[in-house]
């Protein structure tokens, strides 16, 4: 089980935050996501089969999110 | 606003949607197909409508790839039919003010959130180390623990240690909110993150990189930014039944009546973005102004619980006291005053009791006198001790011991000694053996807080409806300072398990209360209250991790600045939500009445959000009255 923690640019809106989350979670591989709005950092746990989490980034991206940082 | 891409487009589009406006009088269009032309002015809105709608539409295409209907999917309809509907401005307008209101908001948000990014900017970047006899620079988290670090004026300390030489000044507002520096020197701890004004430290690293104090208070601050109120979780709920909600009445309403600019409407509004937004916003804002104070809460939701705060119960020993006795009264008898604090001293030099510290401390602060080796000296447990100095013989501490040792105590000093006593101070009776003669008496207490009584008053005015004390100390001590501060109740003599008794009484009697302590020795009576409430927090985890608020200096009046503030932010929170609900209550019977229209509909959307974060912006201005 692996946990990441992207930093985002600054979420603007809670409907976001639902997009997100909802994304993430269909994910296959993914156990659990938290997305902090206020922090604007979204938290991840997934198991190996995701690696180094390279999807879970595209996934965010792709929603048109830019990612800052990971941890 | 030039800086970035998103702004750069808004402006584009809004000066396409201006040119738009001017050409409105001009006669001449374009014919596309026979029945299909377009004016001037519909070719700016056209194209400002693509400008400011072609990332709204990606992000919604985007999003339903994964089955997600969000407001820019319901935007990207509403404009598509606005403009099958040939209502070109009305497009341009839409699309134009959500990408305004987008960015806007963006920037506004980030101002709630300034205090903490405030805090973050103030983590260490480099450490100075001596490593193989040269002085080098590393990042902070490189530090090993036990290292020696090098810390020159204007530079932040970038461990968690122990100095062992020079001496300094230093600013530790990032931890304890106070920004008076305070002297450090051999011994001293300092804390990652606070800043050397003058002088020169060589610190020994013992916590380093996310370890320090700095780094959890940050992480705990980041934390609790976003553990959601119930007001939040409450709104967050309506709002996943409202936007279906107002989707399928807008459906409903255009097979009724077919009445499509009016459906389009329904669409732009069915987000109540300010609803959703109300609490989390004014919850930065407030955890943000409240960690620049040292003060740190840990979420939403403590927020709304300190104000239904009725009673509160304060520790005694380092709480409501400074937990470091104190000589607060000398009575000499036939012997200077002088005198007797050294013979008491002296003799008291190898004991590690913290009535002898006490004594040492005063005689070496006030009489600076100088202390002499005894030649002797005998401790007995429970009493007091028996020393020889000088071919002299003391006798020194309570009544028990002068009784075992045949002295009498004349009436005149015992009646001192009972008033002394009645008082909660302890008295240490000093004889000389030989002479068989008391010689002095000296008083020694825990000292009261200077801010406790002055809090207690502020509390009162709070409406907090009962304040007392739990300790464990003896029923004379905690009576006296009960009094001595103005407390409504006192309960002596606890174990920690008797400390969550009463709690749990005082719960059942008057509701919610608050259990404020230092933490060390109270953490299962700051868990089982309402709310835990620990003081001085900076540098003890326990109490770091347990309470639910935590003041990170020992000024115990920053208490009411934690109340003060807490309330201030949920009543911005009511504010923020009454006006959200009116702005959507509004909105709806506008856009049935036919008085709101597209864009017009996006403007309110838009400013009523605005209006609610710049509402919580005003917490980070908050100061105490």
């Amino acid at each position: 089980m692996i946990t990441k923690t992207y930093q985002l640019e600054t979420i603007t809106c809670p409907t976001c935050v639902k997009k997100i989350e909802t994304a993430v979670k269909k994910m296959d591989g993914v156990k659990g996501v938290d997305v902090l709005f206020n922090a604007s950092k979204v938290k991840v746990n997934y198991d190996d089969s995701l690696g180094d989490g390279k999807d879970i980034r595209k996934t965010i991206e792709r929603l048109g999110f830019g990612i800052l940082g990971e941890k | 606003m030039l800086r970035d891409k998103k702004g750069r487009r808004v402006l584009l589009a809004g000066f396409l949607i201006l040119i738009g406006l001017l050409t409105l009088k001009l006669d001449y269009s374009f014919s596309i197909i026979s029945n299909f032309s377009l004016s001037i002015s519909d070719i700016f809105m056209l194209a400002a409508t693509f400008v400011a709608g072609y990332p709204i539409a990606v992000s919604a295409f985007n999003a339903i790839r994964y089955k997600i209907f969000g407001i820019d999917a319901l935007v990207t309809l509403a404009v598509i039919g606005a403009i099958y509907i040939r209502e070109f401005w009305e497009a341009a307008a839409v699309t134009f003010l959500f990408m305004l209101g987008n960015y806007l908001e963006a920037r506004a948000l980030e101002k709630t959130r300034s205090a903490i990014r405030a805090l973050l900017e103030l983590a260490p970047d480099a450490a100075r180390v001596i490593r193989d006899g040269l002085e080098i620079e590393i990042s902070p988290d490189e530090v090993i623990k036990g290292e020696i670090v090098i810390v020159k004026p204007g530079e932040k300390i970038p461990v968690d240690g122990i100095v062992t030489e020079g001496n300094a000044y230093v600013n530790q507002a990032s931890i304890t909110g106070e920004s008076m520096p305070v002297s450090k020197e051999d011994g001293a701890g300092v804390f990652s993150g606070t800043i050397l004004e003058s002088g020169y430290l060589k610190v020994k690293a013992e916590r380093v990189g996310d370890d320090t104090t700095f780094a959890r208070i940050l992480e705990m601050v980041e934390e609790a930014q976003d553990k959601k109120a119930k007001t939040q979780k409450f709104l967050e709920v309506f709002a996943q039944y409202y936007t279906p909600g107002i989707v399928v009445l807008a459906v409903i309403v255009y097979i009724l009546t077919k009445n499509l600019p009016l459906t389009l409407t329904l669409l732009v509004i069915a987000c109540p973005g300010a609803l959703v937004i109300a609490t989390p916003v004014s919850v930065v804002a407030g955890i943000g102004n409240g960690a620049r104070n040292g003060i740190l809460i840990k979420g939403g939701e403590i927020i709304e619980k300190i104000g239904t705060v009725r009673v509160i119960a304060f520790d005694k020993t380092g709480t409501l006291t400074e937990g470091k006795p104190k000589v607060t009264n000398v009575k000499n008898y036939g012997i200077e005053t002088r005198e007797l604090l050294q013979i008491t001293a002296s003799a008291e030099m190898f004991s590690e009791h913290p009535l002898a510290k006490a004594i040492i401390d005063r005689a070496k602060a006030d009489e600076d006198v100088e202390l002499i080796e005894p030649d002797e000296s005998e401790i007995i447990t429970g009493q007091g001790l028996k020393a020889r100095l000088a071919d002299q013989v003391y006798i020194i501490g309570n009544k028990k011991i002068l009784a075992e040792h045949g002295l009498d105590i004349s009436p005149d000093i015992e009646e001192y000694i009972n008033s002394e006593e009645a008082i909660g101070q302890t008295a240490v009776i000093v004889a000389d053996y030989k002479e068989k003669r008391i010689i002095g008496v000296i008083s020694i207490a825990d000292t009261i807080r200077p801010d406790a009584p002055k809090l207690i008053n502020k509390l009162r005015v709070a409406g907090v409806k009962r304040i007392v004390m739990l300790t464990g100390d003896n029923e004379r001590a905690a009576k006296a300072i009960a009094e001595k501060i103005g407390l409504d109740g006192y309960y002596a003599e606890l174990l920690p398990a008797g400390k969550v008794r009463i709690l749990e009484e005082l719960q059942a009697e008057y509701g919610a209360v608050a259990m404020v302590g230092d933490g060390v020795n109270d953490a299962p009576a700051l868990a089982s209250a309402d709310l835990g409430i620990a003081i001085g927090g900076a540098g003890t985890d326990v109490a770091m991790e347990t309470a639910d608020l935590v003041l990170m200096s020992a000024e115990i009046i920053k208490l009411s600045y934690a109340i003060g503030l807490s309330r201030a932010t949920v009543i911005n929170i009511k504010q923020n939500i009454y006006f959200a609900v009116s702005v959507v209550i509004l909105l709806l019977m506008g856009v049935l009445a036919k008085l709101v229209f597209l864009s017009s509909g996006m403007l309110i959307h838009i400013l009523s959000v605005l209006a609610v974060i710049v509402n919580a912006m005003r917490l980070i201005g908050y100061k105490e009255k």
